[in-house]
């Protein structure tokens, strides 16, 4: 990066709008280069350039322009792009969403700069992510399996507890057969006090904390602060996984907030918006986050990435989402229907998918019956769904007996198979012989996507069939329990 | 390339991509520039007066009004020679491999490297002698590229007749820059030939003439093949939602196409589902030539985190090399993962131009750069003779899955056959997700023929099962209100005779090693069986019979899993599953 000697100052700017202010006849100022902005009173904030002319330059202010005025603020280029301190001692540790301490700590000690926003990673040189990783969540080893160097963001609504489900999924996740601990970093956007409260607090009650470095850039920090937090985080995480070869798990949320602050800076340059006033280039910004994840070919580390966002009114069509979908490798979808009815994690059975899942179970992985076992759950479910809709139409006495045996199934996958306790922990062993005994309540002629040999090891058959099977409408099969006492 | 000195412009604005700058009053549209010391890549995209407008390839961080532009002279070209095979570049046609030895995993900027490897040393055998007359297009000599592809070197495209061959390099070990001829042109002047050729990527390759489309593209993918073929030189679309499989679909096609070279642009999306390719075509092996698909395989891969005016250019690099391939006489198959990608940077950079959009933002000239690149498709017969074809197929995605937005709009105007994904079939698992009642292909008619010798009763058989299925839509409309018990067993035997077609044909699995490839042959054989175990169905049921006894027979679970369990090649296994149709159906009747 061509670094300037000496950092200009100019004092006075010609206009403030929004999060931005114009220097008017800026020298040798370049694209994208950091800028320390003071205001009147003295004090100091951050900015980048977004657009450079002869004639001015527009700087995006990252903590908001309140209290800036044209005729007293001083405004200096720093000659480079906005580049973060990293290390490994960062891991304990919590910063604003520019790496700054927020815990009263001094600022952690670094050789290593490197620069926020990235460079994209060479498909060459990727390494396609393959190992299975165990969350202990029957819901997603068993139907959607997460790999280590994945990105599965957590699609959900507002009051549907996906941050518990991330918790649940940090405490539990495990490599078979491996003692590797995840390094995680967490980024917040916008997201309100206490559930930045919430998961330092179930960090600190599992005993990883230390392992944990947190971004906060909370609902009352400025907005724009927001659109740099995500690259903080990713490239504290790029450091310990490809520098340090440690295998990182980032945590972001919420992904919607982000997009919201892409907009408004959007809305203030007056640019051509897209769908639903989001700025045209909203799918290319959203892939420059997205797409730091991943393993490295002669790298140990790994970044698996999971985002949390919130669908506005549940449309998974919204652009945030259905731009998400398009980038990641697949969704977690959580669905209000089940929530209602108690059924926690309610985990959408069929919108849900992991695109790696493939790769990263069956012989070697997870268990040889693991693929075609998932892929019928998903087929007869799929039916489940079908015959729902008859009978509400017709009701349910006139279904036919294998109808009745269908809805069976599915409420008891719903229940027993979908739904577990908060700190429940299944190996995927566990989830499997579950699903087995769910499937064994239809009849095994309808078992279409299960070879005979799966089916003659594995099939127990409708009568044997242990699990106890529910009603639409019972109880939840497992009442959240209480966290375990230490 | 001019060897002139040019002159430099100087940046005046920088904003993201786009780069004005001024003192380029002599630059042409669309030359090639390189933008400030670090050398970046870029493009006039405007000239007024003496501003230019530049549309930049890297990204541009750091980079100051006041820095140089240099110019090239020349437009954005492709370099074509032995070399290409196996190999993967990005949207400028830059080896990601030489990138990763130059600056790591992760891309840095301002990187040059050469397309062609220049000390590789390749064989070349000529096919011509000095003083022999030559035409444009006509083949010099070969280059075994790959153990699956020989290279033809080709006199210049633009080479005027009459011409002669003065000297041609004897059979040896050259590399791409050598000179292996020359030929004296119509006006007497020597032009030297090379093994490596340049072309501009926007502009077409000529060829002979164009031809008919009269063959199938085999995809090994059965409801492509039976129900929705693609013709050699035909054009398709694949759109759908996220997760409905267009990706997969994509590389099975890639995989399985029966075509001699494949180019897959990978334009816009995910850089772990290039490393899929990467790893997984070196491994499979080609059921024609018997060697691994890489060697019949070119990737571009311009990610989604790559920069956006490269992914514009991806698509256009893509299909001059697939043309290059066509012009010495093979059958090319291309395709672009994701056309929606690509028409999203054209919105970006439209935007970024400050230009007056049209529909939800895209560029009033849309529609006519969809067509542009799908009317570089075709059968034709190229300058050296012979036939040679470029297919292509286009992923698109919908936001928001809905068909009814610019891009799947304007591609379907362009394109012949269209392959839509359903959301539902998806989420049921139920891959390829191609809906059978939302599809079509326009080139049944110009692969008749092709049929008629090798299976005379596809056409029929075809139409039989189009036919189910629409009954069977309907059928399952009136099952939504009223339950299927109200339905007589005559039409229940549709909904159980099309829930094995769609289970045992038209449903298949990427991961099985048996049912990821049918042949042509194997498709017929199955479809054959369950109609035919549809029309003894119906004798039975017409003649007193019960569907449920219809439905106990062991040949109902056959039939479904017959795709899994009967490879290609056991055709005594094939013929068998309607002989057990007729045993069975008798043992029935008897009773």
């Amino acid at each position: 990066m061509a670094v300037r000697d000496k950092a200009l100052t100019y004092v006075g700017t010609r206009r403030i709008d929004g999060p931005l202010v114009v220097v008017h006849k800026p020298h040798d100022v370049g694209f994208d280069e950091t800028v320390e902005i003071q205001d009147p009173q003295g004090n100091f904030r951050l900015g980048r350039v977004l657009d450079v002319g002869d004639r001015e330059a527009v700087v995006q202010v990252l903590e908001g322009t309140s209290g800036l005025s044209n005729q007293a603020t001083r405004v200096r280029f720093l000659g480079k792009t906005l580049e973060l301190p990293v290390s490994a001692d960062m891991l304990g540790r919590i910063f604003d969403g520019l790496g700054r301490p927020l815990d009263g700590g001094p600022m952690p000690l670094s050789t290593t700069l490197r620069d926020i926003n990235g460079a994209p990673i060479n498909p060459y040189s990727r390494q396609y992510p393959r190992e299975f990783i165990q969350t202990g969540v029957s819901a997603i080893d068993g139907m959607n399996s997460l790999v280590r160097g994945q990105k599965l963001p957590i699609f959900s609504g507002s009051g549907m507890p996906h941050d518990r489900l991330a918790a649940q999924i940090v405490r539990q996740a495990t490599l078979l057969g491996e003692q590797t601990q995840f390094s995680i970093v967490f980024a917040a956007m916008g997201v309100k006090y206490d559930v930045a409260q919430y998961f330092t607090r179930t960090f600190e009650q599992s005993g990883v904390l230390a392992n944990v470095a947190l971004f906060l850039s909370l609902a009352s920090a400025p907005s724009i602060e927001r659109l740099l937090t995500p690259r903080s985080a990713l490239t504290l995480a790029e450091h310990l996984a490809f520098d340090l070869g440690r295998h990182v798990l980032v945590l972001m949320t919420d992904m919607t907030n982000y997009c919201e602050s892409l907009r408004e800076i959007g809305t203030a340059r007056g640019e051509i918006p897209g769908r639903k006033g989001y700025p045209g280039y909203l799918y290319s910004d959203l892939a420059e986050i997205y797409e730091r994840a991943g393993r490295i070919k002669g790298s140990d580390g790994s970044i698996t990435q999971m985002a949390i966002l919130t669908m506005p009114s549940d449309d998974i069509s919204h652009p945030v989402p259905d731009l998400t979908g398009y980038i990641t490798e697949g969704q977690i979808v959580l669905e209000r229907e089940l929530f209602q009815r108690g059924v926690y994690p309610p985990i959408a059975g069929l919108p849900s998918l992991s695109r790696l899942m493939k790769d990263g179970i069956g012989e070697g992985y997870t268990r040889p019956d693991h693929g075609p076992l998932a892929s019928q759950l998903f087929a007869a479910y799929s039916y489940v769904k079908q015959v729902r809709g008859l009978a509400a139409v017709i009701g349910e006495e006139e279904l036919s007996v294998l109808d009745k045996q269908y809805l069976e199934f599915g409420n008891t996958f719903e229940m027993k198979f979908l739904g577990q306790g908060e700190y429940e922990n299944r190996s995927i062993d566990e989830t499997l012989d579950l699903g087995w005994k769910v499937l064994s309540l239809l009849p095994r002629g309808e078992l279409h996507r299960l070879s005979e040999a799966l089916l003659d090891a594995h099939y127990v058959g409708e009568k044997e069939s242990e699990v106890q099977t529910v009603a639409l409408g019972d109880e939840p099969a497992f009442k959240p329990l209480v966290p375990p006492e230490k | 390339m001019s060897q002139t000195v040019l002159e430099h412009g100087e940046i005046v604005r920088v904003s993201g991509p786009i780069v004005t700058a001024r003192n380029m009053r002599a630059a042409t549209m669309y030359e090639v520039v390189e933008v400030s010391d670090l050398r970046l890549i870029g493009e006039v995209v405007r000239v007024v007066d003496d501003v230019a407008t530049l549309q930049v390839y890297e990204n541009t961080s750091m980079v100051r009004p006041g820095d140089p532009v240099y110019r090239t002279g020349g437009p954005l070209t492709v370099r074509l020679g032995p070399g290409l095979i196996g190999n993967i570049y990005d949207g400028i046609q830059r080896p990601l491999k030489d990138i990763e030895a130059h600056s790591g995993a992760f891309i840095r900027r301002g990187e040059k490297t050469d397309p062609l490897d220049p000390d590789k040393r390749w064989r070349f055998v000529p096919k011509i002698k000095a003083g022999d007359a030559v035409t444009a297009g006509q083949v010099l000599g070969t280059v075994r590229e790959t153990e699956a592809v020989e290279l033809r070197v080709m006199a210049p495209p633009g080479l005027r007749s009459p011409a002669r061959v003065q000297s041609i390099a004897p059979e040896g070990d050259y590399a791409v820059n050598d000179q292996i001829a020359v030929i004296e042109d119509a006006d007497h002047a020597s032009v030297p030939v090379q093994m490596a050729q340049s072309w501009a990527v926007r502009e077409g390759r000529p060829v002979a003439r164009r031809l008919p489309a009269d063959r199938p593209l085999i995809t090994g993918q059965r409801i492509i093949d039976t129900l929705f073929p693609i013709a050699k030189g035909g054009t398709a679309a694949i759109p759908g939602g996220f997760g409905t499989g267009k990706t997969m679909t994509q590389h099975a096609l890639a995989k399985w196409s029966d075509a001699d070279i494949i180019v897959y642009i990978g334009c816009g999306e995910r850089g772990n589902e290039m490393t899929d390719v990467l790893t997984d075509f070196p491994k499979l092996i080609d059921p024609r030539s018997g060697r691994p698909l890489m060697e019949r395989t070119i990737l571009i891969a311009n990610t989604s985190n790559m920069p956006v005016a490269a992914r514009e250019v991806s698509i256009y690099t893509g299909i001059t090399l697939a043309e290059f391939y066509r012009d010495q006489g093979y059958h090319v198959a291309v395709f672009a993962d994701s056309t929606s990608r690509w028409a999203e940077a054209l919105r970006e950079l439209s935007a970024r131009l400050e230009e007056i959009p049209a529909e939800e933002g895209f560029p009033a000239s849309l529609p006519t750069r969809l067509a542009q690149f799908y009317e570089r498709a075709g059968m034709v017969e190229p300058l050296s003779g012979g036939t040679g074809s470029v297919s292509v197929v286009g992923a698109v995605s919908p936001p928001g899955g809905d068909f009814a937005e610019p891009v799947t709009q304007h591609t379907r105007r362009f394109v012949r056959c269209f392959w839509a994904l359903d959301r539902q079939l998806a989420d049921a698992r139920h891959y390829p997700a191609i809906n059978w009642l939302t599809s079509y292909s326009m080139y049944l008619e110009d692969v008749e023929p092709w049929w008629k010798r090798t299976d005379p009763a596809w056409a029929e058989l075809r139409n039989q099962t189009i036919s189910l299925l629409q009954q069977e839509d309907k059928l399952q409309q009136i099952v939504k209100l009223v339950g299927p018990d109200v339905l007589p067993d005559s039409q229940r035997l549709v909904l159980t005779v099309c829930e094995i077609i769609k289970t045992g044909l038209l449903q298949q699995s990427a991961f099985d090693d048996v049912d990821m490839y049918s042949t042509p042959g194997k498709q017929m054989a199955l479809l054959r069986a369950m109609l035919h175990f549809y029309e003894r169905g119906k004798a039975f049921i017409g003649s007193g019979g019960t569907l449920a006894e219809v439905r106990s027979m062991a040949i109902v679970q056959e039939l479904v899993r017959a795709k899994s369990t009967v490879p290609n090649d056991d055709e005594e296994g094939l013929r068998g599953l309607t002989k057990r149709v007729d045993e069975q159906f008798d043992r029935l009747e008897r009773r």
